[in-house]
């Protein structure tokens, strides 16, 4: 088990290295002109050698590499308007377009997203969950029909308009849900919870739909199995029939998937903050790819990379502690 | 050449039950080790079964699938219900425990259970019933044990369902009885998982957690069904070694009258829903009056006799959704031409004694079944 | 049957080593690798599936291959119709090795082995009409002219009992033994000369069992094929063939002619597996005499016990067994055993029925 995991983290860094040179030689090496791009169309040819010089672009490709990988883990100088700054570690190079550290202009992105992420996840978790086991429990019935109606029509209106129609009404027909405002959970908690409010509960809605689905057909294949009439024949309630015999066994794959969704809702949400005006994760990375800010983009591909890894060995390490065959094999 | 759980565990520790546990439920009224093989009278049943039927409504109609089912069950005794895929045995078995979704199934007749009414019963009150007085172990132990929960736990569970007891005394009578079903070092491996066990091992398992209650009736739906043949022969010597000790009604559903033979005292032979034949196993095996019954002897290859040309019955099952009007089996059997005017494929027969023996019943209009068994059919046998 | 049906006993398009026999097995071998704990180098275990099997099947017999889950003789069945490759050993067809042929070589061969399964819907598509699942059998093979393929496939319609006129009907639209049937016309359409049966019956209640196992019967005799029998059942094999080999952990432990090893069996393994099994003779005859009851389950074939492999679970094992591993020998007439301690049965062990 522990030989498992050890080797699980070891197979995880591995694909990290390789995503970050893949990634920095895509967007280093390509045949374009990263110093131009930058620069501008009218650019003089002074402005021009120095982002270039401070590009590294003279040098050979494996040594950008490396001085990047070194600043990631050691930290770096890096000449940034002329001047040349240290870079503490983990250095992810300088913004050209705003010159500060990426390191910093990410660390007030990230809790952003991470607010939104993990706040709509709780709300679409139980909200599917809980219907989904409502419906499975009903199968055929109308009430049943009815709920996974209803799931469809929401899934298939695309996720922007739902979400813009909400920020438009929701404020105005409920006063009681503000309009979506960014303010740090340090700052204020109530203003922080306020202010996610109507991203949570347009991302919760929107997600559940999903989620009922999912947990239905579970629901529905984990009650058909043969150890759910042994439970039932054992003759305890029929609560406990559902939620600890029928439930456990449909957790299993809800955890596979909810892990990686919450993976792509880290890396991807970019249309909830455009819309909500929320200075997240995906919104640097859009400006950062308007303005070829080169060091901004690998730190957002880095930062996606990462999360991915990271949450697919969560969902694994949740597998063999949920399922025994996996853990005692 | 011994039997595995040989006296590793001294079985009346179990029977008494040990001093933490509440003791079975009202004295034995059976004596032990006392096995007679034949019908018996009606007086003393445990289980009674009076014209039942069990529906389900489909969107092609209604799936009779058992019909006018009656039979009884004294306590100690072994009714093997036996018959095809189809044949109603194990849906009315699922009937007797109480399985059947309310919403989906339309069940009307008699099921009584050591003197309670079944049928009709709340979901609440079933709950009682099913564990408790009757128990069921099913076909297949790997997939009717939860993959997710220790065997020991799926057994306390079982029994706190149904007795106010302590984990620690839950914990007690688990590892007492896995031990008494044949588990060696039952207190380690109380905590392992249905997967760490072998097939028959886990079949014990299903044993031990229907017998933690003392039940008064256990089914038995094809238990061995899915495991091997020499694990098979141990797992029916427990079953029966068991019934010794427990002095428990065995409602035995298999397809296999090879297993019906070495278990059972009576035998109720199904077909299409409805009972075709019933009586005590050595008269039902051994000079059966019914052609279903027969066509069935005559389509097993044993291991025994002379092994001859198979005589199988011709065609298939009937469908549950409609099925042949007069006698179900007329469409595949080859004596229907003896009953004059079209009398099988008009008229439904009674399941009544066709001979002199009372203490058995057949359902076909032939006049002299034992007759032309003797004289066709047993020369045709093996 | 008419004329081209009967065809189906043709020669073989495969010239015969002299002196070969049909089909011979030796030292058939097939490990599966399974994967280990280990922190960089995994631990390769093997699963000793078949482990040194050697058999003779002569024209037109039928050897059943008896044993139970896990003793191999599924794999056996497979790596003679070579849906595997074995890890080592021969497997002769009329003399020519075919255990590491290549696909295309392999073609001529596959048509004249083929494999009925146990579970009849798997193994039909059922995306397919039943005249292109055994048209497409004739197709592979060239055996028809394209385009003519429905003739054929409504008279091996005809031959395994269903209705000709169903040829367009899908797999679904049949029961379970009719399927059985379809899977048996899409083996015969090729013309076979050995058939592997694995389980063929199992999956089917008893009257369906029945019927297949007549058909079966029937066209052995009709085509003179040969047939390798898998199944765990010893009535439905007592029945269906001439000689038996029984099969534990991978090996052969006893084999010979049907009424030797039924009636007078010298492995101690046979003799619980025949006592095990429930004898409806029982009710109409005498008991046996013997009454053996194993004790535990077969063990893991990725480590399997020292010397005889059976010893563990056996009552007459000593020191011996341990060590030494017995080798298949004979010990009657028509009848070879692998035992130390081979010795025919105190009793009956079956019924004894008049």
């Amino acid at each position: 088990m522990v030989l498992y995991i050890l080797r699980r983290i070891a197979s995880a860094i591995s694909v990290i290295v390789v995503t970050l040179i893949a990634s920095f030689g895509l967007f280093y090496l390509a045949p374009s002109d990263p110093a131009g791009v930058i620069c501008g169309a009218k650019c003089p040819p002074a402005r021009y050698q120095e982002i270039a010089d401070s590009l590294h672009l003279d040098r050979p490709v494996y040594q950008q590499i490396w001085e990047y990988l070194h600043g990631l883990v050691l930290g770096t100088d890096v000449v940034s308007g002329g001047q040349t700054v240290h870079c503490a570690a983990p250095c992810l190079g300088y913004s050209y377009v705003f010159g500060v550290p990426v390191t910093t202009l990410i660390m007030h992105a990230l809790p952003v997203t991470i607010s939104i992420v993990f706040g709509s996840a709780i709300a679409y978790l139980c909200i599917g969950t809980l219907s989904g086991i409502f419906a499975a429990r009903r199968r055929g019935t109308y009430l049943d029909r009815t709920i996974v109606g209803g799931t469809l029509t929401i899934g298939s209106v695309p996720y922007f308009v739902v979400a813009l129609l909400a920020a438009l009404y929701i404020p105005t027909l409920i006063p009681i849900v503000p309009q979506a405002k960014w303010v740090p959970l340090t700052e204020s908690p109530l203003k922080w919870f306020l202010g996610l409010l109507l991203p949570w509960i347009v991302l919760g809605i929107v997600n559940s739909a999903s989620y009922t689905r999912y947990s239905r057909a579970s629901m529905i294949e984990s009650l058909s199995e043969d150890y759910v009439r042994t439970a039932r024949a054992k003759g305890i309630s029929e609560r406990r029939v559902v939620y600890r015999h029928g439930l456990r066994a449909a957790v299993t794959p809800l955890a596979t998937i909810f892990g990686l969704d919450v993976a792509f809702a880290l890396t991807g949400a970019i249309f909830t903050e455009q819309i909500f005006g929320l200075p997240g994760l995906g919104v640097v990375t859009l400006r950062a790819f308007d303005k070829y800010d080169l060091p901004v983009l690998m730190a957002g591909v880095l930062i996606g990379a990462v999360v991915l890894v990271i949450m697919n060995l969560l969902v694994d390490i949740l597998y063999t502690i949920l399922d025994p065959r996996v853990r005692l094999s | 050449m011994t039997d595995m759980w040989g006296d590793a565990v001294d079985a009346s520790q179990i029977a008494n039950g040990p001093a933490a546990v509440p003791a079975a439920r009202g004295p034995q009224t059976v004596t032990r080790g006392q096995r007679t093989r034949g019908a018996d009278a009606e007086g003393d049943a445990y289980l009674t079964v009076s014209d039942l039927s069990v529906a389900f409504p489909t969107a092609d109609g209604i799936v009779h699938a058992v019909q006018g089912l009656s039979y009884s069950l004294p306590l100690g005794k072994t009714l093997a219900v036996v018959g095809e895929s189809g044949s109603g045995k194990s849906v009315s078995s699922m009937a007797i425990m109480g399985l059947h979704d309310p919403k989906s199934t339309r069940m009307t007749g008699s099921i009584r259970v050591g003197g309670r009414e079944i049928i009709g019963l709340s979901q609440q009150e079933l709950r009682k019933h099913r564990g408790g007085s009757s128990a069921m172990i099913f076909q297949d132990p790997q997939s009717s044990l939860h993959p997710f929960f220790t065997v020991g736990n799926q057994i306390m569970e079982a029994y706190q369902a149904h007795n106010n007891a302590s984990k620690r005394q839950a914990r007690q009578r688990a590892i007492d009885l896995l031990g008494r079903v044949g588990i060696p070092n039952a207190a380690r491996r109380l905590d392992d998982y249905p997967h760490q066990f072998s097939g028959g091992m886990r079949q014990r398992v299903m044993i031990a957690m229907a017998l933690v209650n003392d039940p008064k009736l256990l089914i038995a739906d094809e238990p061995t069904t899915a495991l091997d043949v020499t694990v098979q022969a141990q797992i029916l010597d427990l079953i029966q070694d068991l019934q010794q000790d427990f002095g428990s009604a065995v409602l035995f559903i298999t397809h296999d009258l090879g297993v019906v033979a070495e278990i059972a005292d009576d035998v109720l032979v199904m077909y299409g829903g409805r009972a075709v034949e019933h009586g005590a196993v050595a008269s039902i095996l051994g000079s059966p009056l019914h052609p279903y019954t027969w066509g069935l002897l005559e389509s097993i290859p044993a291991v025994s006799g002379e092994p001859t040309r198979l005589h199988p019955i011709p065609g298939s099952p009937p469908s549950l959704l409609s099925l042949p009007t007069g006698c179900s089996f007329n469409p595949r059997c080859e004596f229907r031409t003896r009953v004059p005017d079209g009398l099988c494929e008009k008229e439904l027969p009674d399941l009544a004694a066709r001979t002199g023996d009372a203490s058995r019943a057949s359902r076909c209009h032939l006049v002299h079944p034992d007759e032309m068994f003797q004289s066709e059919i047993l020369p045709r046998l093996p | 049957m008419t004329t081209t049906a009967t065809e189906s006993a043709a020669r073989s398009r495969i010239p015969a080593v002299p002196g070969a026999p049909l089909l011979e097995l030796r030292d058939l071998v097939m490990h599966f690798n399974v994967k280990g704990e280990g922190m960089l180098i995994r631990a390769n275990n093997k699963v000793r599936a078949v482990d040194g099997v050697s058999l003779t099947l002569g024209e037109g017999e039928t050897i059943g291959l008896v044993g139970e889950s896990g003793c191999g003789k599924s794999t056996t069945g497979r790596l003679i119709t070579r849906l595997l490759q074995p890890t080592a050993g021969q497997i002769l067809y009329r003399g020519h090795d075919i255990a590491k042929l290549s696909e295309p070589k392999l073609r001529p061969y596959r048509r004249e082995l083929q494999l009925i399964f146990q579970d009849p819907y798997s193994s039909l598509n059922p995306r397919h009409t039943v005249g292109t699942i055994i048209g497409t059998a004739l197709r592979v093979h060239d055996l028809v002219p394209k385009g003519e393929e429905l003739p054929r496939v409504r008279e091996l319609l005809d031959i395994v009992g269903l209705n000709p006129e169903h040829y367009n009907r899908y797999p679904h639209e049949f029961s379970g033994g009719q399927r059985q049937r379809i899977g048996i016309a899409r083996a015969l359409a090729v013309k076979p000369k050995v058939i592997v049966a694995d389980e063929p019956v199992s999956a089917l209640d008893v009257s369906i069992q029945a019927q297949v196992m007549n058909l079966l019967e029937d066209l052995r005799k009709e085509f003179g094929i040969a047939f390798i029998f898998i199944a765990h059942d010893l009535g439905v094999v007592r029945h269906f063939c001439d000689s038996v080999a029984v099969m534990y952990l991978g090996r052969i432990v006893e084999q010979g002619a049907r009424d030797v090893v039924y009636g007078a069996p010298q492995h101690p393994y046979t003799q619980a597996l025949l006592s095990a099994v429930p004898d409806l003779g029982v009710a109409r005859g005498t008991p046996p005499k013997a009454r053996i009851r194993l004790s535990g389950d077969v063990p893991s074939p990725i480590n399997p016990p020292s010397g005889c492999r059976f010893r563990t679970r056996c009552w007459k094992a000593e020191d011996i067994c341990a060590q030494v591993e017995p080798k298949l020998e004979r010990k009657a007439d028509g009848l070879l055993s692998a035992c130390h301690f081979a010795a025919p049965p105190a009793g009956s062990l079956t019924a004894q029925v008049d």
